[in-house]
């Protein structure tokens, strides 16, 4: 099976949708090609906005058109667009709950080689914090095209999470994809695995290697991170009375943390956190890392194990 | 300028864009164009220019180097190994898992990097930090401070560029790597930043425009540069990105791309 990058899948909706919706504008900082924006920026020259490597400016200048009538696509790889740009993403576009969409590209350590400077394990902890703004990290191609058009039905500022590498497709019949409903992507009842964007595909294979062993695990894919479905999380709770999140992202203030604090208010049961380990990305190959930081399947399925014996 | 001194440093310029090949074609990732623009600044200020003593990287009163736009960790790289501070045998583990040489500067990993970069636009507030200590503990080092022409579109090179001049950071000498290019294109068509050097004036530096590729003109500009003072001094460097290469010269797609094995011999070839 062909595998596609969500951030080509992205390039590719918002090429498609221009011609349909004249009030879309996209913004980039030096990216295009990279973020795939180059794809509209080709169709529709004149609402294509290169801004140079200058973020910040990028955010506060989407602010504007959106607040003109627009719906401000932002692109650039997620470690700038989030961090460089976090005041003028609270100030400028969340607190005034602005119509721009902060697609961005290259979020987490599958960047590869880049290094770490490049490797954006926190933003999702940051987004999460700023209200008015809805998180989505799609897992696949198919899952960032209805992503997109979510985003434009939202009035309001949203975060897509996009990755550089390219990833399995996990859906091969058409699907409702909804902002803020949770894909239970095969059903279980000892334990569950809550994941999103690539660690699906992770949690996926892990389902398979402990079915082998007897053990039904629930995977949920949970696409949206802001507004989290939390009636999905409560019912895996009180079902499978123990919960392991997968995420590329640091456990810290991410999607296992988003998890773990409605299970700890509504069903309290263990709950094990696979991502980033409180550390900053390196260089080298995408599999590599995930091998490395331990973000594979194998360690997702050792979690479900570990996490088994203490329910 | 003694012709012998520009004779040693444009043999050793050569060395170093050499490795800069080899090195992204063994990693298969990297950014050589940038990396080979600024090639003959950063030879002049590693083996002509900068007190250095690699056997002790952190020296006190060392003269210190910030390659702001951190995508041209080749160069400095291979600056670092060819004059010492580790063994150029270590080049070609540029990027690979595990190595000192990460993808972008990492100075707990790596003795004789300066500062972490690879975000840009930041580099720039650093060598200020630097330059400020210096004059607080009184010692005479310099800094110095690599920027990118498409780096100068972000706003905190600005921001920091008031404050050298505010500060008056005599000890401090940036270059601008003029060489018109970014990843989108041509800087003037993506965000243009001219009249850059004007630019620079206005914010109260002493500007030089030279040849960023006469190793003899890079020397001197910076011995006119030391004698500056109350003020930071900006010298423009117009290069050629990719310089060396004649398929990279100019070419906005070797920004951030390996060569190829029929490439990389083509390139080295042209750099015997
Ligand atoms: C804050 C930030 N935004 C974007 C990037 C991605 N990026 C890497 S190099 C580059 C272009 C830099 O152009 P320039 O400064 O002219 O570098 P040079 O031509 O010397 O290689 C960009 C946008 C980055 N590294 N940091
Ligand atoms: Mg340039």
């Amino acid at each position: 099976m062909k595998k596609i990058a969500t951030r080509e899948a992205y390039g590719e909706a918002l090429a498609g949708l221009g011609a349909e919706n004249p009030d879309i504008v996209v913004l980039d900082a030096d990216l295009a090609k990279s973020t795939k924006t180059i794809d509209f920026a080709k169709k529709f020259p004149s609402r294509f906005f290169d801004m140079g490597v200058a973020e910040a400016n990028m955010l506060g200048t989407a602010a504007g058109l959106a607040a003109s009538g627009k719906i401000a696509f932002c692109s650039t790889f997620a470690v700038f667009a989030i961090g460089r740009a976090f005041d003028q993403l609270r100030n400028s576009v969340c607190y005034p709950k602005l119509n721009v969409k902060i697609a961005a590209s290259h979020a987490g350590i599958t960047v590869g080689e880049d290094g770490a400077s490049h490797q954006s394990v926190e933003d999702i902890a940051l987004t999460r914090a700023l209200p008015n703004l809805t998180v989505i990290v799609p897992a696949d191609a198919a899952e960032t095209k209805k992503a997109v058009l979510e985003a434009i039905k939202i009035k309001g500022p949203v975060y897509l999470r996009l990755g550089r590498l390219a990833v399995p497709a996990l859906h091969e019949d058409d699907f409702v994809f909804e902002t803020g409903k949770a894909i239970t992507m095969r059903e279980g009842s000892s334990a569950a695995i809550i994941a999103a964007g690539l660690m699906v595909a992770e949690a996926l294979a892990a389902a398979d290697e402990l079915a082998g062993e007897g053990i039904d695990v629930r995977v949920i894919n949970m696409h949206t991170i802001k507004p989290l479905d939390a009636e999905a999380v409560i019912r895996a709770a009180q079902q499978t009375k123990a919960i392991v999140t997968a995420e590329e992202h640091s456990i810290i203030g991410g999607l296992g943390s988003a998890v773990a604090e409605v299970v700890c208010e509504y069903c309290p049961v263990p709950v094990y956190r696979v991502g980033v380990k409180d550390s900053f990305g390196e260089s080298g190959a995408p599999a590599e890392l995930m091998q490395k930081f331990g973000l594979t399947s194998r360690h997702i399925a050792d979690a479900v194990r570990k996490i088994k014996g203490l329910k | 300028m003694d012709q012998e001194v520009i004779a040693r440093l444009e043999k050793k310029a050569r060395e170093i864009r050499r490795d800069i090949i080899s090195m992204t074609a063994a990693a298969g990732s990297g950014h050589p164009g940038g990396s080979l623009s600024s090639a003959d600044i950063v030879t002049a200020l590693y083996f002509q220019i900068m007190r250095l003593d690699p056997k002790r990287p952190d020296w006190p009163d060392r003269d210190r180097f910030v390659l702001s736009k951190g995508h041209a960790a080749p160069v400095l790289y291979s600056a670092l190994a060819e004059r010492g501070f580790f063994q150029t045998g270590e080049l070609i583990t540029l990027r690979k898992l595990g190595s000192r040489l990460q993808g972008h500067p990492d100075m707990k990993s790596l003795p004789g990097v300066e500062m972490s970069s690879g975000s840009l636009g930041q580099g720039l507030a650093a060598a200020n930090g630097m330059a400020l200590a210096g004059k607080l503990d009184h010692r005479d080092y310099r800094v110095f401070v690599l920027i990118g022409d498409g780096e100068s579109q972000e706003g905190m090179v600005w921001e920091a560029a008031m404050a050298s001049a505010h500060y008056k950071l005599d000890n401090l000498t940036a270059f601008l790597d003029h060489n018109g290019l970014q990843i989108d294109g041509p800087v003037r068509e993506v965000m243009s930043v001219e009249p850059v050097a004007d630019k620079w004036k206005a914010f109260g530096w002493d500007v030089q425009i030279i040849d960023g590729h006469d190793l003899g003109q890079i020397i001197n500009a910076v011995v006119k540069a030391k004698e500056v003072k109350g003020g930071p001094q900006m010298i423009v460097a117009e290069t050629v990105k990719g310089k060396g290469v004649s398929f990279m010269e100019n070419n906005v797609d070797w920004h951030g791309k390996a060569p190829n094995q029929q490439e990389t011999e083509k390139a080295l070839a042209e750099l015997a």
